[in-house]
Protein backbone atom coordinates (compact mmCIF):
# COMPACT_ATOMS: atom_id res chain seq x y z
CA UNK A 1 0.00 0.00 0.00
CA UNK A 2 2.48 2.58 0.92
CA UNK A 3 4.03 1.56 -2.44
CA UNK A 4 1.97 3.98 -4.46
CA UNK A 5 1.28 6.76 -1.19
CA UNK A 6 1.37 9.88 -3.22
CA UNK A 7 2.27 8.66 -6.22
CA UNK A 8 -0.74 9.44 -8.51
CA UNK A 9 -3.21 12.23 -8.39
CA UNK A 10 -6.71 12.96 -9.13
CA UNK A 11 -6.52 15.94 -12.16
CA UNK A 12 -10.23 15.50 -13.48
CA UNK A 13 -13.60 14.65 -12.81
CA UNK A 14 -17.13 15.45 -13.86
CA UNK A 15 -20.59 14.63 -13.08
CA UNK A 16 -23.33 14.32 -15.62
CA UNK A 17 -26.84 16.13 -13.67
CA UNK A 18 -28.97 13.76 -11.87
CA UNK A 19 -32.18 12.87 -13.49
CA UNK A 20 -35.02 10.39 -13.54
CA UNK A 21 -34.68 10.16 -17.01
CA UNK A 22 -31.23 10.79 -18.68
CA UNK A 23 -33.11 9.71 -22.14
CA UNK A 24 -29.31 8.80 -23.02
CA UNK A 25 -27.79 4.98 -23.72
CA UNK A 26 -25.24 4.80 -20.85
CA UNK A 27 -22.27 4.66 -23.48
CA UNK A 28 -23.00 8.06 -24.14
CA UNK A 29 -23.35 8.81 -21.05
CA UNK A 30 -19.75 7.52 -20.39
CA UNK A 31 -18.25 9.31 -23.41
CA UNK A 32 -19.72 12.42 -22.48
CA UNK A 33 -19.06 12.61 -18.69
CA UNK A 34 -15.22 11.67 -19.51
CA UNK A 35 -14.78 14.22 -22.30
CA UNK A 36 -15.95 16.72 -19.39
CA UNK A 37 -13.65 15.03 -16.93
CA UNK A 38 -10.72 15.62 -19.70
CA UNK A 39 -11.83 19.22 -19.98
CA UNK A 40 -11.45 19.72 -16.55
CA UNK A 41 -8.39 18.71 -16.29
CA UNK A 42 -6.87 20.33 -19.28
CA UNK A 43 -5.77 16.76 -21.07
CA UNK A 44 -6.93 15.33 -24.57
CA UNK A 45 -8.43 12.06 -25.48
CA UNK A 46 -5.05 10.61 -26.97
CA UNK A 47 -3.32 11.52 -23.43
CA UNK A 48 -5.32 8.53 -21.83
CA UNK A 49 -3.64 5.53 -21.79
CA UNK A 50 -6.06 3.41 -19.29
CA UNK A 51 -9.14 2.79 -18.60
CA UNK A 52 -11.11 1.72 -15.50
CA UNK A 53 -14.70 0.87 -15.89
CA UNK A 54 -17.62 -0.86 -13.57
CA UNK A 55 -18.39 -4.68 -13.71
CA UNK A 56 -21.90 -3.60 -13.64
CA UNK A 57 -21.72 -1.08 -16.58
CA UNK A 58 -22.94 -1.66 -20.18
CA UNK A 59 -19.92 0.20 -21.53
CA UNK A 60 -17.48 -1.65 -22.61
CA UNK A 61 -13.60 -0.33 -22.63
CA UNK A 62 -13.30 -1.02 -26.18
CA UNK A 63 -16.78 0.38 -26.70
CA UNK A 64 -15.68 3.86 -25.10
CA UNK A 65 -12.27 4.01 -26.83
CA UNK A 66 -13.53 3.47 -30.39
CA UNK A 67 -16.35 5.77 -29.54
CA UNK A 68 -14.29 8.65 -28.64
CA UNK A 69 -11.11 7.80 -30.78
CA UNK A 70 -8.70 6.80 -27.74
CA UNK A 71 -5.52 5.25 -28.83
CA UNK A 72 -2.90 3.26 -27.48
CA UNK A 73 -4.53 2.45 -24.26
CA UNK A 74 -2.09 0.23 -21.95
CA UNK A 75 -4.21 -0.40 -18.94
CA UNK A 76 -7.86 -1.57 -18.50
CA UNK A 77 -10.92 -3.67 -16.56
CA UNK A 78 -13.38 -3.49 -14.51
CA UNK A 79 -13.87 -3.48 -11.22
CA UNK A 80 -16.87 -4.80 -9.06
CA UNK A 81 -19.55 -4.32 -6.32
CA UNK A 82 -20.62 -1.41 -3.98
CA UNK A 83 -17.31 -0.47 -3.14
CA UNK A 84 -16.05 -0.35 -7.06
CA UNK A 85 -15.89 3.97 -6.26
CA UNK A 86 -12.82 3.79 -4.20
CA UNK A 87 -11.76 0.52 -5.47
CA UNK A 88 -11.86 1.80 -9.52
CA UNK A 89 -9.53 5.03 -7.95
CA UNK A 90 -7.17 2.24 -6.25
CA UNK A 91 -6.90 0.56 -9.45
CA UNK A 92 -6.47 3.67 -11.71
CA UNK A 93 -3.36 5.14 -8.93
CA UNK A 94 -1.89 0.87 -8.89
CA UNK A 95 -1.77 1.55 -13.24
CA UNK A 96 -0.22 4.71 -12.32
CA UNK A 97 2.02 4.36 -9.74
CA UNK A 98 3.07 1.18 -11.25
CA UNK A 99 4.17 2.77 -14.66
CA UNK A 100 1.71 0.44 -16.52
CA UNK A 101 0.00 3.54 -17.74
CA UNK A 102 0.38 7.32 -17.11
CA UNK A 103 -3.38 9.17 -18.11
CA UNK A 104 -6.15 6.40 -16.26
CA UNK A 105 -10.09 7.33 -17.03
CA UNK A 106 -12.43 5.96 -14.08
CA UNK A 107 -16.07 5.93 -15.62
CA UNK A 108 -18.94 4.59 -14.64
CA UNK A 109 -22.72 5.61 -16.49
CA UNK A 110 -25.78 4.19 -15.28
CA UNK A 111 -29.64 4.90 -16.23
CA UNK A 112 -30.55 3.94 -12.34
CA UNK A 113 -33.70 5.67 -12.47
CA UNK A 114 -35.17 5.09 -15.66
CA UNK A 115 -34.16 1.65 -16.53
CA UNK A 116 -34.08 -0.87 -13.37
CA UNK A 117 -31.47 -2.55 -12.84
CA UNK A 118 -30.53 -5.10 -9.73
CA UNK A 119 -34.18 -5.93 -9.98
CA UNK A 120 -35.23 -9.57 -7.19
CA UNK A 121 -35.77 -11.22 -10.32
CA UNK A 122 -32.19 -10.91 -11.34
CA UNK A 123 -31.06 -12.82 -8.42
CA UNK A 124 -33.91 -15.82 -8.71
CA UNK A 125 -32.81 -18.91 -9.57
CA UNK A 126 -31.36 -19.44 -13.23
CA UNK A 127 -28.99 -16.91 -13.93
CA UNK A 128 -26.64 -17.13 -11.05
CA UNK A 129 -22.87 -17.83 -10.39
CA UNK A 130 -22.49 -20.60 -7.84
CA UNK A 131 -21.28 -17.94 -6.16
CA UNK A 132 -24.38 -15.73 -5.56
CA UNK A 133 -26.15 -19.07 -4.68
CA UNK A 134 -24.27 -19.11 -1.63
CA UNK A 135 -26.02 -16.13 -0.61
CA UNK A 136 -30.00 -15.77 -2.36
CA UNK A 137 -30.75 -19.35 -2.63
CA UNK A 138 -30.90 -19.33 1.38
CA UNK A 139 -32.18 -15.68 1.36
CA UNK A 140 -35.05 -15.56 -1.46
CA UNK A 141 -37.69 -18.30 -0.82
CA UNK A 142 -37.93 -16.90 2.35
CA UNK A 143 -38.82 -13.15 1.21
CA UNK A 144 -35.78 -11.24 1.80
CA UNK A 145 -35.58 -10.34 -1.61
CA UNK A 146 -34.11 -6.43 -1.55
CA UNK A 147 -30.98 -5.19 -1.25
CA UNK A 148 -32.84 -3.10 1.69
CA UNK A 149 -33.99 -5.98 3.62
CA UNK A 150 -30.85 -7.06 3.96
CA UNK A 151 -29.69 -3.80 5.34
CA UNK A 152 -32.61 -3.62 7.54
CA UNK A 153 -31.26 -6.96 9.10
CA UNK A 154 -28.20 -5.67 10.01
CA UNK A 155 -29.92 -2.36 11.53
CA UNK A 156 -32.31 -3.96 13.60
CA UNK A 157 -28.86 -5.57 14.97
CA UNK A 158 -27.56 -2.66 15.43
CA UNK A 159 -30.43 -0.87 16.73
CA UNK A 160 -30.61 -3.63 19.31
CA UNK A 161 -26.85 -4.08 20.37
CA UNK A 162 -26.15 -0.19 21.06
CA UNK A 163 -29.80 0.87 21.81
CA UNK A 164 -29.76 3.73 18.72
CA UNK A 165 -33.17 4.96 17.87
CA UNK A 166 -35.14 6.17 15.05
CA UNK A 167 -35.17 9.82 16.42
CA UNK A 168 -31.61 9.33 16.21
CA UNK A 169 -30.99 7.60 12.92
CA UNK A 170 -32.93 10.07 11.39
CA UNK A 171 -30.38 13.23 11.52
CA UNK A 172 -28.33 11.11 9.35
CA UNK A 173 -30.87 11.99 6.04
CA UNK A 174 -31.83 15.06 7.36
CA UNK A 175 -28.15 16.65 7.23
CA UNK A 176 -27.39 14.64 3.70
CA UNK A 177 -30.72 16.68 2.73
CA UNK A 178 -29.62 20.06 4.54
CA UNK A 179 -26.19 19.67 2.81
CA UNK A 180 -27.39 18.60 -0.53
CA UNK A 181 -29.93 21.48 -0.36
CA UNK A 182 -27.21 24.03 -0.96
CA UNK A 183 -26.09 21.90 -3.67
CA UNK A 184 -27.21 23.30 -7.33
CA UNK A 185 -26.11 20.48 -8.92
CA UNK A 186 -27.64 18.04 -6.74
CA UNK A 187 -31.01 16.15 -7.11
CA UNK A 188 -32.32 17.88 -4.02
CA UNK A 189 -31.17 21.04 -4.45
CA UNK A 190 -33.48 23.64 -2.02
CA UNK A 191 -35.27 20.57 -1.03
CA UNK A 192 -34.40 20.27 2.45
CA UNK A 193 -36.45 17.57 4.88
CA UNK A 194 -36.99 18.02 9.04
CA UNK A 195 -36.61 15.34 11.34
CA UNK A 196 -40.15 14.83 11.47
CA UNK A 197 -40.59 14.32 7.81
CA UNK A 198 -38.25 11.38 8.41
CA UNK A 199 -40.29 9.69 11.09
CA UNK A 200 -43.51 10.19 9.23
CA UNK A 201 -42.18 8.85 6.13
CA UNK A 202 -43.16 5.43 5.13
CA UNK A 203 -41.31 1.90 6.56
CA UNK A 204 -40.25 0.01 3.75
CA UNK A 205 -38.72 -2.67 4.97
CA UNK A 206 -38.89 -2.74 8.80
CA UNK A 207 -36.84 -0.81 10.50
CA UNK A 208 -35.81 1.12 7.33
CA UNK A 209 -37.81 3.68 6.11
CA UNK A 210 -37.96 5.46 2.72
CA UNK A 211 -36.22 8.25 3.67
CA UNK A 212 -33.53 6.08 5.13
CA UNK A 213 -32.59 4.51 1.35
CA UNK A 214 -31.29 6.56 -1.73
CA UNK A 215 -32.98 6.23 -4.62
CA UNK A 216 -31.08 5.98 -7.60
CA UNK A 217 -30.68 8.93 -10.32
CA UNK A 218 -29.42 8.23 -13.81
CA UNK A 219 -25.79 9.79 -13.83
CA UNK A 220 -22.39 9.37 -14.80
CA UNK A 221 -19.11 10.08 -13.29
CA UNK A 222 -15.34 10.44 -14.32
CA UNK A 223 -12.21 10.89 -12.88
CA UNK A 224 -8.64 11.16 -14.62
CA UNK A 225 -5.73 9.76 -12.39
CA UNK A 226 -1.89 10.77 -13.46
CA UNK A 227 1.24 10.99 -11.41
CA UNK A 228 2.72 13.86 -9.72
CA UNK A 229 4.94 14.80 -12.14
CA UNK A 230 2.31 15.78 -14.84
CA UNK A 231 -0.53 16.68 -12.17
CA UNK A 232 1.77 19.57 -11.62
CA UNK A 233 1.28 21.30 -14.86
CA UNK A 234 -2.37 20.80 -15.30
CA UNK A 235 -5.46 23.09 -15.19
CA UNK A 236 -6.68 22.27 -11.74
CA UNK A 237 -5.40 21.95 -8.32
CA UNK A 238 -3.76 18.28 -8.48
CA UNK A 239 -5.24 16.22 -5.52
CA UNK A 240 -3.13 13.42 -4.24
CA UNK A 241 -3.89 10.26 -3.50
CA UNK A 242 -2.47 9.86 -0.33
CA UNK A 243 -3.59 6.10 0.55
CA UNK A 244 -6.13 3.57 -1.15
CA UNK A 245 -7.18 0.42 0.27
CA UNK A 246 -9.55 -2.25 -0.12
CA UNK A 247 -10.84 -4.41 2.67
CA UNK A 248 -12.51 -8.08 2.74
CA UNK A 249 -12.42 -10.43 5.72
CA UNK A 250 -14.00 -13.36 7.07
CA UNK A 251 -17.56 -14.13 6.12
CA UNK A 252 -17.88 -10.64 4.03
CA UNK A 253 -21.13 -11.04 1.95
CA UNK A 254 -23.10 -8.59 -0.14
CA UNK A 255 -24.79 -6.27 2.55
CA UNK A 256 -25.54 -9.07 4.88
CA UNK A 257 -22.65 -9.80 7.22
CA UNK A 258 -25.09 -12.45 8.81
CA UNK A 259 -23.26 -15.42 9.75
CA UNK A 260 -19.96 -13.88 11.41
CA UNK A 261 -19.70 -13.85 14.69
CA UNK A 262 -21.11 -10.17 15.04
CA UNK A 263 -23.75 -9.55 12.43
CA UNK A 264 -24.10 -5.50 12.96
CA UNK A 265 -20.56 -4.69 12.70
CA UNK A 266 -18.44 -3.39 9.75
CA UNK A 267 -15.15 -4.44 9.80
CA UNK A 268 -14.47 -4.11 6.20
CA UNK A 269 -15.36 -0.20 6.90
CA UNK A 270 -13.34 -0.55 9.97
CA UNK A 271 -9.68 -2.38 8.37
CA UNK A 272 -9.71 0.65 5.56
CA UNK A 273 -10.18 2.98 7.92
CA UNK A 274 -7.07 1.54 10.29
CA UNK A 275 -5.33 0.84 6.44
CA UNK A 276 -5.57 4.29 5.10
CA UNK A 277 -4.81 6.71 8.80
CA UNK A 278 -1.53 4.21 9.18
CA UNK A 279 -0.62 4.49 5.50
CA UNK A 280 -0.82 8.10 5.82
CA UNK A 281 0.09 8.73 9.65
CA UNK A 282 -2.30 10.31 10.67
CA UNK A 283 -5.15 9.46 13.33
CA UNK A 284 -9.22 9.69 12.89
CA UNK A 285 -8.99 12.80 15.36
CA UNK A 286 -7.43 14.69 12.23
CA UNK A 287 -9.63 13.81 9.72
CA UNK A 288 -12.57 16.85 10.03
CA UNK A 289 -14.79 15.86 6.07
CA UNK A 290 -15.39 12.49 5.41
CA UNK A 291 -17.86 11.36 2.37
CA UNK A 292 -19.11 7.85 3.56
CA UNK A 293 -21.57 5.47 2.24
CA UNK A 294 -25.09 6.25 2.97
CA UNK A 295 -26.90 4.18 0.18
CA UNK A 296 -28.58 3.19 3.32
CA UNK A 297 -28.35 6.32 5.83
CA UNK A 298 -28.32 3.63 9.41
CA UNK A 299 -25.14 2.34 8.32
CA UNK A 300 -23.67 5.34 8.33
CA UNK A 301 -23.37 5.41 12.25
CA UNK A 302 -21.98 2.34 12.12
CA UNK A 303 -19.03 3.21 9.70
CA UNK A 304 -18.53 6.46 12.22
CA UNK A 305 -17.70 3.88 14.94
CA UNK A 306 -15.48 1.63 12.31
CA UNK A 307 -13.57 4.13 11.44
CA UNK A 308 -13.00 5.82 15.32
CA UNK A 309 -15.07 8.87 14.90
CA UNK A 310 -17.24 7.95 18.04
CA UNK A 311 -16.32 5.58 20.44
CA UNK A 312 -18.53 1.68 19.38
CA UNK A 313 -21.89 2.25 20.03
CA UNK A 314 -22.37 5.56 20.62
CA UNK A 315 -22.66 6.29 16.66
CA UNK A 316 -26.44 7.40 16.84
CA UNK A 317 -25.91 9.48 19.28
CA UNK A 318 -22.85 11.11 17.37
CA UNK A 319 -25.32 11.69 15.12
CA UNK A 320 -28.53 13.27 17.07
CA UNK A 321 -29.39 16.40 16.60
CA UNK A 322 -26.73 16.56 13.73
CA UNK A 323 -24.45 19.42 14.91
CA UNK A 324 -21.34 16.91 14.84
CA UNK A 325 -21.77 16.20 10.97
CA UNK A 326 -22.62 19.01 9.60
CA UNK A 327 -20.16 21.25 7.76
CA UNK A 328 -18.56 22.83 10.53
CA UNK A 329 -19.28 19.82 13.28
CA UNK A 330 -16.37 17.71 14.25
CA UNK A 331 -16.58 15.59 11.64
CA UNK A 332 -18.62 17.21 8.38
CA UNK A 333 -20.36 14.49 6.41
CA UNK A 334 -20.94 13.75 3.09
CA UNK A 335 -20.68 17.85 1.84
CA UNK A 336 -22.49 17.90 -1.23
CA UNK A 337 -25.45 15.80 0.11
CA UNK A 338 -24.34 11.78 -0.82
CA UNK A 339 -26.28 9.20 -1.84
CA UNK A 340 -29.32 10.37 0.00
CA UNK A 341 -29.21 14.23 -0.55
CA UNK A 342 -26.83 14.91 -3.70
CA UNK A 343 -27.76 11.53 -6.06
CA UNK A 344 -27.48 8.14 -5.53
CA UNK A 345 -24.80 7.21 -8.28
CA UNK A 346 -23.38 4.34 -7.00
CA UNK A 347 -20.98 5.99 -4.62
CA UNK A 348 -19.31 8.15 -7.34
CA UNK A 349 -20.53 11.49 -6.35
CA UNK A 350 -18.98 10.95 -3.18
CA UNK A 351 -15.20 10.45 -4.31
CA UNK A 352 -16.05 13.78 -6.36
CA UNK A 353 -16.97 15.73 -3.25
CA UNK A 354 -13.71 14.04 -1.73
CA UNK A 355 -11.77 15.83 -4.57
CA UNK A 356 -14.20 18.63 -4.45
CA UNK A 357 -12.97 19.58 -1.23
CA UNK A 358 -9.47 19.41 -1.49
CA UNK A 359 -9.81 22.35 -4.34
CA UNK A 360 -11.42 23.75 -2.19
CA UNK A 361 -15.03 23.86 -4.85
CA UNK A 362 -17.46 22.39 -2.26
CA UNK A 363 -20.63 24.04 -1.77
CA UNK A 364 -19.99 22.90 1.63
CA UNK A 365 -17.13 23.85 1.94
CA UNK A 366 -14.53 22.92 4.75
CA UNK A 367 -12.17 25.31 5.52
CA UNK A 368 -9.76 23.44 7.66
CA UNK A 369 -10.37 20.06 5.00
CA UNK A 370 -6.46 19.06 4.19
CA UNK A 371 -7.17 15.17 4.66
CA UNK A 372 -10.34 14.42 2.74
CA UNK A 373 -11.83 10.78 3.23
CA UNK A 374 -14.11 9.02 1.21
CA UNK A 375 -15.40 5.12 2.28
CA UNK A 376 -17.37 3.07 -0.26
CA UNK A 377 -19.44 -0.14 0.23
CA UNK A 378 -20.00 -0.22 4.08
CA UNK A 379 -22.28 -3.86 4.34
CA UNK A 380 -19.79 -5.75 1.86
CA UNK A 381 -16.84 -5.39 0.92
CA UNK A 382 -15.61 -1.87 1.32
CA UNK A 383 -13.08 0.36 -0.01
CA UNK A 384 -11.45 3.80 0.69
CA UNK A 385 -9.44 7.06 -0.16
CA UNK A 386 -7.75 9.72 1.83
CA UNK A 387 -7.17 12.50 -0.87
CA UNK A 388 -5.00 15.59 0.20
CA UNK A 389 -3.58 18.75 -1.66
CA UNK A 390 -0.58 17.50 -3.88
CA UNK B 1 -48.52 -20.51 8.43
CA UNK B 2 -45.41 -17.57 8.90
CA UNK B 3 -46.29 -15.98 5.49
CA UNK B 4 -48.75 -15.53 3.91
CA UNK B 5 -48.17 -16.10 0.11
CA UNK B 6 -50.11 -15.34 -3.00
CA UNK B 7 -50.91 -18.57 -4.93
CA UNK B 8 -50.69 -16.99 -8.40
CA UNK B 9 -47.17 -15.70 -8.18
CA UNK B 10 -45.11 -18.55 -7.01
CA UNK B 11 -41.92 -17.58 -4.74
CA UNK B 12 -38.40 -17.83 -5.68
CA UNK B 13 -37.82 -21.54 -5.42
CA UNK B 14 -34.28 -22.58 -3.82
CA UNK B 15 -31.85 -23.93 -5.88
CA UNK B 16 -30.49 -26.91 -5.82
CA UNK B 17 -26.81 -27.55 -6.20
CA UNK B 18 -23.96 -30.02 -5.36
CA UNK B 19 -22.83 -27.74 -2.86
CA UNK B 20 -26.15 -27.25 -1.07
CA UNK B 21 -28.13 -30.38 -1.62
CA UNK B 22 -28.16 -32.06 1.43
CA UNK B 23 -29.78 -29.63 3.43
CA UNK B 24 -32.45 -29.22 0.66
CA UNK B 25 -32.83 -33.41 0.58
CA UNK B 26 -32.85 -33.24 4.67
CA UNK B 27 -35.67 -30.19 4.10
CA UNK B 28 -37.72 -32.84 1.81
CA UNK B 29 -37.48 -35.49 4.17
CA UNK B 30 -38.23 -32.35 7.34
CA UNK B 31 -34.88 -32.87 8.75
CA UNK B 32 -33.02 -29.66 9.64
CA UNK B 33 -29.64 -31.08 7.85
CA UNK B 34 -26.28 -28.82 8.37
CA UNK B 35 -22.95 -29.07 6.66
CA UNK B 36 -20.37 -30.11 8.71
CA UNK B 37 -17.04 -31.01 8.20
CA UNK B 38 -15.50 -34.15 8.10
CA UNK B 39 -12.16 -33.66 9.40
CA UNK B 40 -12.38 -31.40 12.09
CA UNK B 41 -16.17 -31.46 12.86
CA UNK B 42 -17.15 -27.59 12.32
CA UNK B 43 -20.60 -26.64 11.69
CA UNK B 44 -21.10 -24.52 8.73
CA UNK B 45 -24.42 -22.80 6.67
CA UNK B 46 -24.35 -21.51 4.14
CA UNK B 47 -22.81 -24.71 2.91
CA UNK B 48 -19.41 -24.65 1.17
CA UNK B 49 -16.99 -26.91 -0.78
CA UNK B 50 -14.26 -26.63 1.49
CA UNK B 51 -14.35 -26.11 5.10
CA UNK B 52 -13.37 -22.60 5.95
CA UNK B 53 -11.91 -23.77 9.57
CA UNK B 54 -9.28 -26.53 8.04
CA UNK B 55 -9.58 -26.60 4.27
CA UNK B 56 -11.16 -30.00 4.35
CA UNK B 57 -13.05 -30.55 1.24
CA UNK B 58 -14.78 -33.93 3.12
CA UNK B 59 -18.22 -32.32 3.30
CA UNK B 60 -20.89 -34.43 5.49
CA UNK B 61 -24.50 -33.86 6.51
CA UNK B 62 -25.52 -33.85 10.11
CA UNK B 63 -28.69 -33.85 11.47
CA UNK B 64 -28.53 -30.25 13.57
CA UNK B 65 -31.39 -30.11 16.86
CA UNK B 66 -33.20 -27.37 15.20
CA UNK B 67 -32.89 -25.17 18.50
CA UNK B 68 -32.08 -21.86 18.15
CA UNK B 69 -32.83 -18.39 19.36
CA UNK B 70 -33.55 -15.31 17.47
CA UNK B 71 -30.23 -13.01 16.27
CA UNK B 72 -32.23 -9.81 14.56
CA UNK B 73 -35.37 -9.47 12.07
CA UNK B 74 -37.05 -7.00 9.10
CA UNK B 75 -40.53 -7.06 8.77
CA UNK B 76 -41.41 -5.99 5.16
CA UNK B 77 -44.26 -3.59 5.26
CA UNK B 78 -44.29 -2.67 0.96
CA UNK B 79 -44.72 -5.31 -1.41
CA UNK B 80 -41.70 -6.08 -3.46
CA UNK B 81 -42.75 -9.48 -4.68
CA UNK B 82 -46.42 -10.62 -5.35
CA UNK B 83 -46.25 -13.85 -3.93
CA UNK B 84 -45.33 -12.35 -0.42
CA UNK B 85 -48.39 -10.36 1.29
CA UNK B 86 -46.82 -7.70 3.09
CA UNK B 87 -46.70 -7.87 6.21
CA UNK B 88 -44.26 -10.14 6.43
CA UNK B 89 -41.39 -11.12 8.54
CA UNK B 90 -37.85 -12.46 7.82
CA UNK B 91 -35.52 -13.58 10.99
CA UNK B 92 -32.22 -14.52 11.37
CA UNK B 93 -31.74 -17.41 13.65
CA UNK B 94 -28.83 -18.73 15.14
CA UNK B 95 -29.37 -22.28 16.00
CA UNK B 96 -27.24 -24.07 19.31
CA UNK B 97 -24.45 -25.60 16.48
CA UNK B 98 -23.72 -21.47 15.85
CA UNK B 99 -24.55 -21.55 13.02
CA UNK B 100 -27.37 -19.14 11.29
CA UNK B 101 -29.96 -19.35 9.14
CA UNK B 102 -32.40 -16.88 7.09
CA UNK B 103 -36.04 -17.87 7.68
CA UNK B 104 -39.48 -16.86 8.69
CA UNK B 105 -41.36 -17.42 12.45
CA UNK B 106 -44.89 -19.52 12.66
CA UNK B 107 -47.65 -17.82 14.53
CA UNK B 108 -46.01 -14.61 15.87
CA UNK B 109 -46.70 -11.73 14.65
CA UNK B 110 -44.76 -8.95 13.41
CA UNK B 111 -44.32 -7.08 16.73
CA UNK B 112 -44.00 -9.87 18.86
CA UNK B 113 -40.58 -10.53 17.22
CA UNK B 114 -38.04 -10.40 19.36
CA UNK B 115 -34.46 -10.77 19.30
CA UNK B 116 -32.59 -13.14 22.22
CA UNK B 117 -36.58 -15.57 21.27
CA UNK B 118 -35.96 -18.78 21.48
CA UNK B 119 -37.55 -21.18 18.59
CA UNK B 120 -37.42 -24.17 16.80
CA UNK B 121 -37.60 -25.51 13.59
CA UNK B 122 -40.62 -26.72 12.00
CA UNK B 123 -41.02 -27.97 7.94
CA UNK B 124 -43.97 -25.70 6.03
CA UNK B 125 -44.94 -27.15 2.60
CA UNK B 126 -45.44 -23.79 0.41
CA UNK B 127 -46.82 -25.70 -2.78
CA UNK B 128 -45.91 -28.98 -4.78
CA UNK B 129 -42.06 -28.64 -5.00
CA UNK B 130 -41.32 -26.64 -2.17
CA UNK B 131 -40.68 -27.48 1.38
CA UNK B 132 -38.93 -24.70 3.27
CA UNK B 133 -37.51 -24.69 6.80
CA UNK B 134 -39.13 -22.01 9.23
CA UNK B 135 -39.42 -21.72 12.83
CA UNK B 136 -41.95 -21.41 15.46
CA UNK B 137 -41.46 -19.87 19.24
CA UNK B 138 -41.01 -21.92 22.11
CA UNK B 139 -42.29 -21.37 25.50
Amino acid sequence: MDGFKGKAAVVGFALSPFSRDSRKTELRLSCEVIRDALDDAGLLVTDVDGLVKHADDASDEHAVSSSMGMENLTFFGEVKWGAAPCAMLLRAAMGVASGAARCVVVYRAVNGASRLRMTPSMKTSGQMSTSDLLQWTFHSPFGLTTEAGRVAMTVRRYMHDSGARSEQLGWVPVVCREHGACNPGGAYHGKPIRLEDYLASDLVVDPLRRLDCSEASDGAAAFVVTTPEVARDLRQKPVCILGAAQSMVRDTEMLAGYYRRDPARLPEVRDVGAKLFRTAGVSAGEIRVAQLDDAYGPLVPIQLEELGFCRQGEGASFCEGGSRIRRNGAIALNTSGGSLGEGHLCGMNLVAEAVRQIRGTSTNQVNTAELSLVVTGAGGPAAGLLLAAL
Amino acid sequence: MSVDYDAGHPIPAPTVHPDNQGFWDGVMRQELVIQRCGSCGAWAHPPRPMCPECRSPKREWSRAKGKGTVVSFVTYRQSVHPGFKVPYSVVLVELEEGVRLVSNLQGVKPEEIRIGMPVEAVFERINEEVVLPKFRKVD
